[in-house]
């Protein structure tokens, strides 16, 4: 589709692509290219603002946990664990013992169902050349089934805990409104076993698929905990060298906002930077449980990872430790003495970070002493990911310009695919936008 | 799968579109859970639309429309008409879809204050005062409850449907699915405020099971007193929530506005409700 650029002499050519699929969210990518050279690269965020934060304001703190997991059905646990352990800062509260185990558990499974619906259904159609796993399974049937069932396993978790997968109903301020006995906890552990060498499998297979040569410069953010690898708790550590409380957040890291996008974009210190598997990983490999960090060494895979493309490993290896993760938390299980800590409402602000399966998530509350939400603000990691998306398209774009437009669409989505965009955290639809101006 | 499918799969595959508007993916995730009978529901249909699952995006019309998600911009009023021309049979999937969604929270505050709390420059941000469902826009032919659907309800409707069956699901309360599964009152037995007993059954009554009370996710159950399409008696439930349990009126306004809260008679108790704050 060629048109004259009615401004000037300049030519401009601009590919417009339905959309760019098997991403969670609507949003739309616009290239400028001008003599060759790549001028402009814009992630539009168009999925409609559904305004959270603002009626959040006015709610009790009880309805907190039912409300934000509703910004995303792909990983609700992640909005519901910012959320306690924001409140529970703000009440002085410490969840410990089997009740901290539990939602560690829960978040496996969040980790597992994600991850596993990325790796088989979303990204590894790519590296296969198909258009969906459901057209891969007519040729790779076993494999397809193999992802579906570690799916499945995270879902298992999840239901178990919450009573459903998404949107699960049983996290609160304080524990759980239930938690399993002892024998439910168990009734998991054959499937999950399973899973755990399937997962292995799946680590092989990805390992043999083939990567495009890139690797930009990155700057990792992260969870560190001391004990173990991060999920509901730690300090927010970059590649940089930064380590800092997460109530210091908003000190290093803002939020701005563009004129083409519904996401707002974070910069830490004025520079994009990656949240994820990719970022965890790089940061955390000495968290590693046993299982995991063998099929590193077996599969030569060296940490830290540099290239996007290789989020697929990341988040493999992550389904991996979680299996390894929740089979541990499950040995050890026992009944806590009470479901939920009893809570004391007081006024205050509080902030937490956890990492949810596409990076960490930042709440922070401010609470009256009704428990009545004042303030609220919200983070997703995808709104952190996109100026750091945008520039490795910036740093990719340059060699698929020779490829004529549709390719060089298809290439670009692929490249967007492997943050596992969660653009209804921050939106559904990318539409492919490339301007191509003077000598095309 | 249910044979109508398999044999209408023989035939020539019905076509399946699922389209999204404002909404947090969840219902079209449940279509990905089918897990163990998605493979099999690729076979009995023409996957045709599905850009969350699918790059192979095949043009119109559908025999199966699948909506998830509410109309908040100006441009998505106009996108429903375009997919409800395209499709013979269009079912809604969920809260958003067919309720309007959490996000009509909006339609009882100022937008545009709104708009100010999440965005430093509220001047780029293009969105409608209101989030309403599809039925307020076009015809819809199903509407599938629940925040989020249930996977089993949807592989029924869409049984259904190619079978050329009209859909029949429940209409009766939470009530129901907990004396079914001998799960002790919560309300009676703990005191909660739980909107079992005005909430259409279709989750299998999850939340007394993980011993908390509902909070409405499958909408506003029908017929309690005077039979289908009628609405359930929310003011007796509101009044007990009050008087009963000593909830006081923002905190009975606060039960019934939620994730099904533009639903008409969630809307009008937390409306009646508003005027004794």
């Amino acid at each position: 589709m060629g048109q004259a650029n009615p401004e000037g002499e300049k030519i401009t050519r601009t590919i417009a692509v339905g959309a760019i699929a098997r991403v969670e969210g609507e949003g739309a990518l616009r290239v400028t290219v001008q003599d060759g050279i790549v001028q402009d690269v814009q992630l539009k965020i168009f999925e409609p603002p559904r305004f959270f934060e603002a009626f959040l304001q006015g709610r009790h703190y009880n309805d907190v946990p039912d409300i934000v997991a509703r910004i995303c059905g792909i990983c609700p646990v992640a909005y519901q664990m910012s959320a306690v352990h924001a409140l529970e800062q703000i009440f002085g509260l410490r969840v410990e013992g089997s009740l901290r185990d539990l939602r560690r558990l829960l978040y496996c499974g969040e980790w597992i169902e994600s991850h596993a619906l990325h790796v088989y259904m979303l990204q590894a159609p790519d590296f296969l050349g198909y258009d969906s796993a459901i057209a891969m399974a007519k040729d790779h049937a076993a494999i397809v089934t193999r992802g579906l069932r570690l799916k499945k396993a995270g879902n298992a978790i999840m239901t178990l805990l919450g009573g459903r997968s998404v949107h699960p109903v049983s996290v609160k301020v304080g524990g759980f409104s239930r938690v399993p006995s002892r024998q439910e906890v168990e009734s998991l552990r054959e499937e999950l076993l399973w899973a755990r060498d399937a997962a292995v499998e799946t680590v092989h297979w990805i390992a043999s698929f083939e990567f495009p040569d890139f690797a930009p410069d990155y700057i990792y953010v992260a969870l560190r905990h001391p004990d173990e690898y991060p999920c509901n708790e730690g300090q927010i550590a970059a590649s940089n060298g930064l380590q800092i409380s997460v109530n210091e957040f908003e000190h290093h890291f803002a939020e701005h906002q563009v004129a083409y996008s519904y996401a707002l974009h974070c910069s830490l210190q004025g520079s994009p930077y990656l949240v994820g598997p990719v970022a965890r990983l790089s940061l955390n490999q000495d968290h590693l449980t046993p299982l995991a960090r063998q099929v590193l060494v077996d599969l030569r895979i060296a940490l830290p990872l540099r290239n996007p493309f290789h989020g697929i490993i990341a988040r493999a290896v992550e389904i991996l430790y979680a299996l390894e993760e929740s089979l541990r938390l499950i040995e050890r299980y026992e009944p806590p003495p009470m479901a939920a800590a009893p809570v004391a409402v007081r006024p205050g602000i509080g902030m937490a970070c956890t990492e949810a399966p596409r990076g960490i998530l930042y709440h922070r509350y401010e609470v009256n002493g009704d428990g009545v939400i004042r303030e609220a603000k919200i983070v997703p990691p995808t709104s952190q990911n996109q100026s750091r998306i945008e520039q490795d398209l910036r740093l990719f774009m340059p060699r698929l310009l020779p490829l004529p437009d549709y390719d060089v669409a298809r290439e670009c989505e692929r490249v967007i695919r492997c943050y596992d965009p969660c653009i209804s955290c921050a939106t559904h639809f990318l539409n492919l936008e490339i301007k191509r101006e003077g000598s095309a | 799968m249910n044979q109508a499918v398999s044999r209408a799969g023989q035939a020539s595959k019905p076509k399946l579109g699922v389209f999204k508007f404002a909404s947090c993916d969840g219902c079209q995730l449940s279509i990905l859970n089918l897990e163990d009978d998605l493979l099999a529901l690729g076979q009995a249909l023409d996957i045709a639309y599905f850009p969350e699952a699918s790059s192979d995006m095949k043009p119109g019309p559908y025999d199966i429309v699948l909506v998830e998600g509410s109309i908040t911009t100006e441009e998505d009023t106009h996108r429903i008409r375009s997919v409800r021309e395209q499709a013979k049979v269009l079912v809604t999937i969920g809260a958003c879809a067919t309720a309007g969604g959490i996000q009509a929270l909006r339609n009882w505050a100022d937008v545009e204050a709104f708009k100010q709390v999440v965005y430093p420059s509220p001047e780029y941000i293009h969105s409608l005062s209101s989030s309403t469902p599809i039925s307020e826009h076009v015809h819809v032919d199903f509407e599938l409850w629940g925040c989020p659907i249930d996977k089993g309800q949807l592989l029924r409707i869409l049984t259904d449907v190619v079978a050329g069956i009209q859909p029949c699901l429940p209409t009766e309360s939470v009530c129901m699915e907990c004396k079914r599964r001998g799960t002790v009152c919560v309300l009676v037995a703990k005191a909660m405020p739980c909107l079992g007993p005005v909430t259409r059954a279709g989750c299998g009554a999850i939340c007394p099971s993980m011993g908390r009370d509902c909070y409405g996710c499958f909408g506003p159950s029908e017929g309690s007193r005077a039979g289908p399409g009628f609405p359930p008696n929310t003011a007796s439930l509101a009044k007990q929530f009050h008087s009963g349990l000593q909830l006081i009126p923002v905190e009975v306004l606060r039960r019934f506005r939620g994730v099904n809260g533009y639903a008409p008679s969630f809307r009008e108790e937390s409306n009646a409700w508003e005027k004794k704050t």
